[in-house]
């Protein structure tokens, strides 16, 4: 079941996402970029994983908790360890993941 | 379409959409109680197939928000896009405009950064990106659907620290690229931007401006080491 109303902001709101996923590719060609623009290209992943990263890890309830009562950064800094060895993405997740729930399950 | 690439693009996203799938659970079962249909809980899902704006979305459904401020409101959650999709427009040059539009609807943080990665690795691949997309499109609308079948039946899968695998992932991402000090810097300058502008100002902004600041400091130095040599 579905309300003609709820569909059509949904419909504007897949229009307004696609607009910010579809502009940059549709109006950038690769002549038209400068030397400079694309230096500055090179670091946007880099600095968008760190950017999606570090206040989930550092500020998990929106304020900065630099302590070990913070479980995002314990197990985000074993997580850190893990790829630094150069472990698989399955095996950086894992281990976060169960430092996470160990956590979780021993001090609550 | 080359097969091998696009099962490589599958493969290297399935472990990231480990972290994707509690997201679109909690998303099924939270749009269910703030009054959304099934339908429509699903509908949103595979039209609008952004976490954050959907999310947000919600609770504006249920105090009755209007369209322009729902549809505004996930423009501005989904502006990062628009930088992710300048960093990859130059790899997609030489793709006609309906592929471009095909890949560019798949393109959410996750997908970006595993087709950026290998992109910047060992070179651009269409059917590689969408592998990519394929595999988060498909996770995000087969959680979403667990979600609304489980219903009130969990609690929030989040709320048990599930929301850490998202980070997790990331981490995953970014840690190889810190190979050499620039890259470093970049991370550092991002990490401290993002952090004080997650705390300071409300909504997505601090990924933008965390993002602009820290890119600009890594185009700088980059600049200034290419004047050295």
């Amino acid at each position: 079941m579905m309300r003609t109303e709820v569909v059509i902001t949904i419909a504007a709101m897949a229009a307004a996402t696609f607009f910010t996923r579809f502009a940059s590719p549709a109006m950038l060609g690769g002549s038209d970029i400068s030397p400079r623009l694309k230096r500055f290209l090179k670091h946007v992943p880099t600095a968008i994983l760190t950017a999606l990263i570090a206040p989930a890890l550092f500020a998990p309830q929106g304020y900065i908790e630099l302590s070990t009562g913070n479980s995002y950064l314990i197990a985000g800094t074993v997580a850190a360890l893990l790829a630094y060895f150069r472990q698989p993405p399955i095996v950086t997740m894992g281990g976060g993941m169960v430092t996470m729930l160990a956590i979780r399950s021993f001090a609550i | 379409m080359k097969i091998q690439e696009f099962s490589e693009g599958v493969k290297d996203t399935l472990p990231i959409m480990v972290g994707v799938f509690p997201f679109g659970l909690a998303y099924g079962i939270v749009a269910q109680t703030m009054g959304l249909t099934p339908g429509e809980t699903l509908l949103m899902s595979l039209l609008v197939f952004a976490g954050a704006a959907q999310f947000i979305s919600l609770p504006m459904f249920a105090e009755g928000a209007g369209l322009a401020m729902i549809a505004l409101t996930a423009l501005l959650i989904n502006l990062r896009h628009l930088l992710m999709g300048v960093s990859l427009a130059p790899y997609m040059t030489g793709l006609s405009l309906p592929h471009k539009a095909l890949l560019s609807f798949g393109m959410a943080d996750e997908t970006y950064a595993v087709t950026i990665s290998r992109a910047q690795a060992s070179g651009y691949s269409g059917a590689y990106h969408l592998g990519s997309n394929t595999a988060g499109y498909v996770t995000w609308a087969v959680s979403t659907a667990c979600g609304i079948l489980l219903g009130s039946r969990i609690s929030d899968p989040l709320s048990w620290g599930l929301d850490f695998a998202m980070p997790a992932t990331f981490l995953a991402l970014l840690i190889p690229r810190l190979t050499d000090k620039i890259n470093i810097l970049v991370c550092l300058v991002a990490a401290g931007v993002s952090i004080i502008a997650a705390v300071a100002i409300p909504g997505k902004w601090y990924i933008i401006i965390a993002c602009l600041a820290a890119s600009a400091v890594g185009g700088i130095l980059e600049g200034a080491e290419n004047d050295e040599n």
